[in-house]
């Protein structure tokens, strides 16, 4: 008990400096715990990906489309159990900078295969009826202040022209991981504007969507469809849901990576902050702690005193990092909302968060501990710190 | 009377241990600094490389890359006919109609899939961007199943590297050629034969027109032109605009990453400066009284104890640039979000990025040393003298 008085007073002996420096940890610790949320975030499609879902693109890459006529193929395979089938619009709301992911897609099925997405039965009915309905997410209707029924007005890039939708719905997640942020509208209303203007590009998807009867399956039923079109002019790549958004991550690789390093160099900065701050306690003691060994106490107690506070200021300034993570995180993530639509702080960045601190807090007490002990006690007491 | 520099000097000399910790935590946020400024400027440089100023490109209306655009072989024709395009060595104009599409290739050793460009080039494609050399192997030859590939593509994708196929549009294409296009977009695509690649894809359009101006000056009366076309639903674009377009997004996500990553960071670093100079100070109390006895004025003190934190911020800086200095040599290969495909880019240091690095270092020591300093030159003498 003791000592864990004299480890609490001897932390608090420089005020300002142990202030700073557990100022310094909450930063640090801050930004540790937001660069694990955002790399978490770019994970995001993945983890709210489903398991009975597949997706099937054209094997060249994203831009080539697959006939529609494959529909009827696909249902017949065995295992599968809704096919649904859409595209990627890519249209611009306003200007460049307003970017949210908009697609066409058979509503139907698509809202069969997406339990996920909560649209109101009314709602749904109404957007199910209009050919230019479509419906937004809970995030995407409130950052541009929609409202059930306003038309809006999308200028497409891949489907030249511009593109008038009238909102029938507005979907929330069902899971806490659900990007509330997409836009979908009927892919009907688009493959007949694109038919009049150009047929040649009339009846085709940029992918379908299978839910299987099983999620077991699912590896068969994925190599069932891509050999039912194999040596075909448009072949197909099926893979889970989950490895096609993998997919899309591991195209940016390098990016992650670099995160995941510069998320590594602040604890580096910050420990070389509280090293600093425990050197420069040490060096001010030695006196005190040949006092100590004059006493009778060993190598242990003095090891158990430095490593006491420098874990203590560490742990100090990790609850405080925390605690900011939270509110911060979330002002962020509405900041950020066009990039990253769900920025969650997860239970496992906060246990990241506070052994990061306790290993810090191990190694920023090492060098002077071995100091301590090392010094003989005539030196110890002569020393001016 | 002016407390002398070596004053500053010799005292982080004294507490060596205490300096070195401090100025490798400011040395590591100027790391983190300059390495992603020199990122966004290395992907910049790739992209306004790949264009050159004289040359015009023509793409579909609103569409934001050569991937999305598509223009009919009618309306090529129409913009091939233009009087200002430039003849070349053997009469014929320096234009080349060609296709752009995306194919997944698996990377090397990791297996996983990226977006490459795939370009469907005529005879004039090289003669418009002189900067490309063929360094090994030979061009794909008109109407057969051979393509080239450039630099990156060979070192980086499964398939890519001299005579490896590719499989793609139910036909094998065998690599013939490797290509170095420098520090351009165009070291991460892959060339053959237009016809022979749109009978292949099934694309029936060309993507882009791109053409040399016979007078470079003369660009604004040639994008009046086609834009007024009635028969044209195309833009015109000078080549060096639209690929620093490519590069906006990009540029702009690392700059935001950048530089709230390095506030963040610099906080952390000011604070461990600060550490460093309150605890100088409270050290040399004693000091400071003699000085001040001496008759050294307060300005004097606070400008050496100054002196000691921005000396401690320009050796961090100076070590963080030194380790920057080389990245270099490394260059990533990445999607670009924008034009949703693979990119290869170095980081590109620049004396901007120097100076603006060293200049942060600087702020740095000067915000993490200006409160003890002001605190060593606010004390009073007796005192001072007294505690020391």
């Amino acid at each position: 008990m003791h000592v864990l008085k004299i480890v609490f007073k001897n932390a608090f002996r420089h005020k300002l400096r142990t202030g700073l420096t557990i100022l310094s940890i909450t930063i640090a610790i801050l930004a540790f715990g937001l660069l694990r949320t955002v790399i978490h975030a770019w994970y995001a499609g993945v983890e709210a990906s489903a398991v009975n879902r597949l997706v099937s693109r054209n094997s060249i890459s994203m831009i080539f489309p697959l006939p529609l006529s494959y529909k009827e193929k696909i249902r017949q395979i065995e295992g599968v159990k809704t096919v649904s089938w859409g595209g990627w619009f890519g249209g611009i709301y306003i200007d460049e900078k307003n970017f949210f992911a908009n697609f066409a897609v058979d509503a139907k099925t698509y809202l069969e295969l997406y339990p996920e997405y909560i649209v109101p039965p009314d709602q749904k009915a109404a957007f199910l009826k209009d050919r230019k309905g479509f419906v937004a997410g809970r995030k995407l209707a409130a950052r541009y202040g929609w409202h059930i029924g306003d038309t809006i007005v999308l200028k497409g890039t891949i489907y030249p022209g511009t593109w008038e939708f009238v909102l029938r719905g507005i979907y929330t997640g069902r899971d806490k991981g659900t990007d509330e942020s997409v836009f979908f509208f009927n892919w009907d209303y688009l493959n007949e504007e694109v038919r009049k203007k150009t047929p040649g590009r009339a009846d085709q998807v940029g992918f379908y969507m299978i839910g299987v009867t099983n999620p077991d399956l699912a590896a068969d039923v994925a190599a069932r469809i891509d050999g039912s079109f194999k040596n075909s002019l448009a072949e197909t790549l099926t893979e889970t849901e989950k490895a096609f958004q993998l997919g899309f991550v591991s195209m940016s690789d390098a990016i992650i990576t670099a995160i995941k390093l510069v998320s590594f160099v602040v604890i580096v900065i910050i420990l070389a902050v509280v090293a600093n701050t425990m050197a420069m306690t040490a060096r001010e003691r030695m006196g005190e702690y040949a006092v100590f060994k004059t006493l009778g106490f060993g190598a242990r107690h003095l090891a158990g005193l430095i490593f006491g506070e420098s874990i203590f200021i560490t742990l100090v300034g990790a609850a405080c990092g925390v605690a900011l993570t939270f509110p911060v995180a979330d002002a962020f993530g509405r900041a950020m909302g066009q990039y990253f639509p769900t920025f969650n702080v997860t239970g496992e960045t906060v246990v990241m968060d506070v052994i990061t601190a306790l290993i810090v807090g191990i190694l920023a007490a090492i060098v002077p501990t071995v100091r301590a002990i090392k010094v003989r006690i005539a030196d110890g007491l002569r020393s001016i710190g | 009377m002016i407390v002398p520099f070596s004053y500053s000097l010799r005292n982080l000399w004294t507490r060596r241990l205490t300096t070195v910790l401090t100025a490798s935590g400011m040395a590591l946020v100027v790391f983190v600094f300059a390495s992603i400024l020199m990122l966004a400027e290395g992907l910049q440089k790739t992209l306004v490389e790949t264009g050159s100023y004289d040359n015009a490109i023509v793409i579909r209306k609103a569409s934001a890359s050569e991937v999305q655009s598509g223009i009919e072989r009618k309306q090529a024709s129409i913009v091939e006919t233009d009087p200002e395009i430039a003849i070349a060595g053997d009469g014929k104009p320096l234009v080349a109609k060609e296709m752009v599409v995306l194919i997944g290739l698996p990377k090397r050793g990791s297996n996983k899939q990226s977006n490459v460009v795939i370009r469907g080039i005529t005879d004039r494609s090289l003669m418009l961007r002189p900067q490309i050399k063929l360094i090994e192997g030979r061009m794909p030859t008109p109407g057969s199943a051979e393509v080239m590939a450039g630099l990156s593509i060979a070192k980086r994708f499964n398939g890519g590297n001299m005579g490896e196929t590719l499989r793609f549009g139910m036909r094998e294409w065998r690599i013939v050629g490797i290509f170095d296009a420098g520090n351009t977009g165009f070291t991460s695509e892959i060339w053959g034969d237009v016809d022979q690649l749109m009978q292949a894809f099934r694309r029936p359009v060309y993507s882009s027109v791109t053409f040399k101006l016979r007078d470079s000056s003369r660009f604004g009366e040639v994008k009046r032109r086609i834009e007024g076309d009635p028969r044209l639903t195309l833009e015109a674009k000078r080549e060096t605009k639209y690929y620093l377009e490519q590069s906006e997004v990009m540029a702009k996500f690392l700059r935001i990453l950048g530089i709230s990553l390095t506030v963040i960071f610099s906080l952390g670093a000011i604070i461990g400066a600060m550490i460093t100079m309150y605890t100088a100070v409270a050290t040399r109390v004693g000091e400071i009284g003699t000085l001040r006895a001496l008759g050294f004025q307060r300005t004097s003190i606070l400008t050496a104890f100054l002196m000691e934190s921005l000396l401690l911020g320009l050796a961090g800086g100076l070590a963080g640039l030194f380790f920057s200095s080389f990245l270099q040599l490394i260059t990533i290969s990445t999607l670009n979000f924008q034009t949703f495909s693979e990119l290869a880019f170095s980081f590109t240091l620049t004396p901007g990025i120097i100076l603006r690095a060293l200049a942060f270092a600087l702020i740095m020591g000067f915000v993490g040393g200006v409160l003890p300093a002001v605190r060593a030159a606010h004390m009073n003498i007796v005192d001072a003298l007294r505690s020391g």
